[in-house]
Order: structure tokens, then sequence, then C-alpha cells
């Protein structure tokens, strides 16, 4: 028993400055992953609520507000509803295929949480491929959705599937170019040495995949890598956010699911839990594709403005914002607390928007421990900057109309495409520029 | 920390692919096979990470399963099952075909197990590479201006799908 709690212990050591999954110790490791899945759950649910209410306001709506105050427990009613629903599988339907798919969607999006990294510790692990095993993984997702089609037996499904694969095909090569040239960039260490390390003692060991070191890699070279060799950093950033609304397959690039040509696309057969497994699935893998954007181009965990507002009292003004902005949450609550109905009828869904409000509150004190403080400070800015591309997702969906196929094959091969490769040879010839100059320096100084 | 690469992974996997592997030719269903031949490529890519050559594991997943498999799908999904079902599984080539299967497993038993001059081709202890190096290691294997030694085989193998690129083209496109 000592000895379990000693090794339970052991990683908590502020010596080790490694995830669990590099460390080797199995028990925080599951729990870092029951972490992730809860807080991915969590996500989800709130996605849920989020999109339909700031929807609904886009368009001049109210969205739900009859389940719970302001329809905060919509998002539980439907999981409820689905989960009691009939499960269907279509009598011509390949039942084994049927019944697989919406299961290997679900790992497909779940796995690649595995190196996403919330912090230089706050990963489940780090791999040395890190990037290609998310990009690797999140392809494996299609050939769920392409097995769902197929196995459907049914015309709009395999419609929606066939779409499906095209389009996510020709999308990751854009997306694997536009990623390249961030792991070129990941080789400019240090100031006076080129791409690849070309000139430092042990080349091997620059340039790097892993997620962590991407991260790190922007901490050392002090900016963010959209704003490296500007514009070529903006380009390949725009090159990967507008691919992986593509790849994700939501609107503006939702051919697989259109509900005006396909009814619902690939899982048009699907209900109850199988469907809610696809709908999981589906806000997941937006949120792990966000996450790689963050990662490779938004300086992951590092807050903004690291250099223009450098020193320490910036740094705990920084530290302070977590628990500020749960603060302010709980404000809002409060003020729509004091804005309810003075009905008796409104008054358990007053009294619950308290507690909401309450909750929020506690956790944003919480968060003001200068322990709990540090630790969550860099988890707090990933998912802040991913809830910015999940508004950025609701807000593409509410503006732009959808695109014709033909008119996504263009922008997929014909745009995206050169303008991908263009960019990984100006960022390789903008690498040995740094190199040349270095060495041209070096002459100069020799003379 | 104990090594993950145990024996009971290496016949887990491995008896995955060889059971994937038979469903492949024994499935009528074309799709059906598609999918056993996928769980093959992932459990092969498991072995390469049991090499610890998680770079060949990832490009493994990254292009054979992800991207090859997907457009195979593809292709198979549009094929009449009912017409594929009624079609005869096996020609008349099995005999030779196991001629060459048998001649093929042969020479790999024969090469695993001669010995020149007293050493194996195949030693105990091979050379590998710590896994947070790896790919930075094969970039050196490829391109580097000193331990390079493939960089012409890759060249190679680069333009041999850039020929096969132009003549999928050629032939799929009437105007050019």
């Amino acid at each position: 028993m000592h000895e379990l709690i000693d090794y339970i212990q052991s990683y908590l050591d502020p010596r080790v400055t490694t995830t669990p999954g590099a460390a080797g110790n199995i028990f925080w490791a599951t729990v870092y992953i029951l972490l992730v899945f809860g807080g991915l759950s969590v996500a989800v649910i709130a996605m849920n609520w989020l999109e339909r209410k700031i929807l609904a306001h886009m368009q001049v709506r109210l969205g739900p507000m009859r389940v719970g105050p302001h329809g905060l427990l919509q998002p539980i009613a439907d999981a409820i509803k689905l989960l009691l629903k009939e499960d269907i599988i279509p009598a011509g339907a390949d039942a084994f295929i049927f019944w697989i798919a919406p299961f290997m969607v679900v790992l497909a999006a779940f796995t690649v949480f595995v190196v996403v990294p919330f912090g230089p510790t706050h990963a489940i692990t780090d791999m040395n491929i890190g990037i290609l095993f998310m990009l690797g993984v999140s392809s494996l997702s299609v050939l769920g959705i392409v097995m769902a089609g197929w196995a459907s037996n049914s015309h709009y499904p395999l419609i929606g599937a066939l779409r499906s694969s095209a389009q996510m095909v020709s999308y990751e090569v854009a997306m694997g170019l536009a990623v390249l040239s961030v792991i070129l960039l990941t080789s400019l260490q240090g100031s006076g040495l080129g791409l690849y390390g070309i000139g430092a003692a042990n080349p091997q060991a620059y340039g790097t995949l892993s997620m962590i070191g991407i991260v790190q890699a922007q901490q050392e070279q002090g900016v963010w890598f959209i704003f490296k060799f500007f514009p070529l950093g903006l380009i390949g950033f725009f090159i990967f956010a507008i691919a992986m609304v593509a790849e994700t397959n939501r609107a503006p690039f939702d051919l697989p699911e259109a509900e005006s040509e396909l009814t619902a696309g690939f899982h048009t057969e699907y209900s109850g839990f199988r469907w809610s497994l696809f709908f999981l699935a589906e806000y997941s893998a937006m949120i792990a594709v966000s996450s790689i954007a963050v990662a490779l181009w938004l300086g992951g965990w590092l807050r903004p403005f690291p250099n223009a507002l450098s020193g320490s009292t910036w740094d705990l003004a920084f530290s302070l914002v977590p628990g500020i902005s749960f603060l302010l949450l709980a404000a809002m609550c409060f003020y729509n607390v004091a804005r309810m109905p003075k009905h008796p009828l409104f008054k358990i869904q007053t009294m619950g928007l308290a507690g909401f409000g309450a909750v929020l509150g506690l956790i944003g004190l919480v968060m003001f421990i200068p322990a709990v403080r540090d630790r969550v400070n860099d988890i707090f800015w990933f998912a802040a900057k991913v809830a910015g591309f999940m508004y950025l997702y609701i807000w593409y969906r509410g503006t732009f109309p959808r695109y014709r196929f033909d008119q996504l094959m263009k922008v997929g091969w014909k745009i995206l495409l050169p303008l991908g490769l263009a960019l990984l040879i100006l960022t390789a010839a903008m690498g040995m520029r740094t190199e040349l100059w270095a060495q041209f320096q070096e002459v100069v100084h020799g003379l | 920390m104990n090594p993950v690469a145990t024996p009971f992974f290496f016949y887990l996997l491995a008896g995955t692919m060889i059971v994937g592997g038979i469903l492949v030719i024994t499935r009528k269903n074309a799709v059906h096979s598609a999918l056993a031949l996928i769980t093959t490529l992932l459990a092969q890519a498991a072995l390469y990470l049991m090499l610890y050559a998680p770079f060949v594991a990832g490009v493994q997943i990254i292009l054979y399963a992800g991207g090859i498999m997907v457009l195979f799908l593809f292709v198979i999904m549009l094929i009449s099952i009912e017409r594929a079902a009624k079609e005869r599984q096996f020609n008349k080539q099995w005999l030779v075909g196991i001629v060459a299967a048998a001649a093929l497993g042969g020479l790999f038993i024969t090469i695993y197990t001669t010995t020149t001059k007293g050493k194996e081709l195949f030693p105990e202890g091979r050379m590998t590479y710590g896994e947070s190096q790896n790919t930075q290691q094969i970039a050196a294997l490829l391109f580097d201006r000193g331990a390079g030694q493939y960089m012409f085989a890759f060249e190679i193998a680069s333009l041999l799908l850039l020929v096969a690129i132009i003549g999928a083209v050629v032939m799929a496109k009437k105007r050019i």
C-alpha cells in the first residue's frame, strides 16, 4: 500500500517535467485519460448548447429556452431522448458493419487526444511522431463514415459517404502541406542557425514532429508560428483553417450531410444511441483539429502577448485571467438570476441558475489559489484558444452558404494545393536565408 | 520501466494479421475484404511500433489505412454486390499460387537461418534507434551529407511514383 502511494506521488515531484506517458506512470496516465475523456464530453455537451444558442442569436431567435434556465439543460434532455430511442438497423443493411461504423468514428476522434498538448506536462503522452499520429488517426474516421454510408444500403448515405471520402482525401493534401511548413519552422532554433540546424553540433536534435516540441519551439523562438516569416505563417494558418473545416464536414463544406440534398448524408439511417455517437465524434473531431491549429500556429498553451507584455507583473496579471473569466461567467449568471421573471413558476429555474452561477464562481475562486493557478494556467489558455475556433465554426455555419461539389474540389486542388506547395518552398527558402546570412557574417568577421 | 514489446503482443498482432489476411481472400463481399485488409494493415503498423519504428508506423497508418484503403473502398462501394457474389471466387491458378507462396516462404526461412562465416544475416542485436529520435534518424539516413546512404534509392522511388501519377492522368483524361 505504501509503495502504491509512493508510486502515485513520484509523478507529483516538481522535478518531473514530462507527461505521465513519458514518465511511464500508469496511474497518472489513466487519470489523465479519464480527465481528457470527461472534459471532452463536457465540452461536446457545452458545444451542443452553445451552437444552438449562438446560431439562434445570429438569426435573431432565442434558441432553446424551455428546459432549464436559458435552455441550459437542453443537451441533457437531448441525451436522454437519444438514449431512450429505438435503435433501428435497416432490413437491407449489412448489420455488422452498420453496427461497428459509429464506434470506428468515435475511436478515431477520441484517440487523437492522446497527444494533444494542454501544457508542457499536461498531455497524456508525448510522441516523437505526435502530429503525424494526429493526422493519421483522424484520417481513419473517414473509414467509419464510408462504412456507415455503405452499410446502410440506401442511396442518400452512399452518396454522402462518397462525397465525404472524396472531400477528406482532397483536403488532407493541402492540410499536410500547411503542417509541413510548420515542421520546417520548428527546426529554426537558435538565432544563427538555419533550417535543419545546419552548422549545429548535433543537427538531428533540431526539428520535431512532437506536439509539445512544436509549442516549445515557438516558445524558444519567441514567436507564434502564425507570425513567423510574415505573411508566410499566416498563409499556412489560413490553408489549415480552411482545410480543417472541410476535414470535419462542417458548413460551408458540409456536403456529406447536406440536409437539403441528402437528408442527413451518411448517418441518415442511424437513430438513437448510434446517431449520438456520430454527433459526439463530429464535435470531438472539431476540437481535435482546432487543437492542432492552436498547437501549431497559435502557441499552444502559451499566454498571449509574451513579448509586448513581458515581465513578472504581466505574468501575474495573465495568471489571474482564468479565475477572473470564471467570475465573469458567474456574474453573468447572477445578472440573469436578477432578470428572471418573479412568477412562482420560475422559482426552481431561478434557483438552479443561481446554483450554477455559484458553482462557476467557486471554480473561479479556486483558480486564484497560487498552486492551482500555476497548474491550470496553461490548460486555460489552450482551451480558450480552442474555444475561439469553436466559435468560428458556429460563425461559419451562421454565415456562409454551402459550396457546390465542383467548387469544393476546385478550392481544394486548384487553390489550396498550389498555395500550400508555394508556401512550403518559400518557407524553406526563408529558413535558408537566415542560415546564409549567418555564414556571410562569419566570413565578414573572419576578414 | 518494462518494455511494451513483449512476445504476447507480437503473437497477438501477428495472429491478427494472419486472420485478417485469410479473411481478405475468403470473404465473398469485396467491402468485407477491404475492411479485413485495413485490420491487417493496422496490425502491421503496430508491429512497426514494436520494432521501435514509430515514424514508419505513423506513415503506414496515414498512407495505407487512411489514404489508399479509403480510395479502395471508394471504388468498391460502387460495385454491384449481387453480381460480385455470383462470380467465382478462385481461379484455376491456385496450384501456381501455392507453389509461389511456398517458394517465397522457403526463401525467407533459408535467409533467416543461413550463416555466412559464422555470422547470421539477421543478428539478434539489430540496430535500434531510440524512440525519441526515430524520425530524425530516418531523415539522417535518407538525406544527411555524411551518413545518408539511401538518398538515391529514395529519389528513384519518388520518380517511380511521379511516373505512375502522370500515367494515371494520361489514362484517365481524354483531353489534357
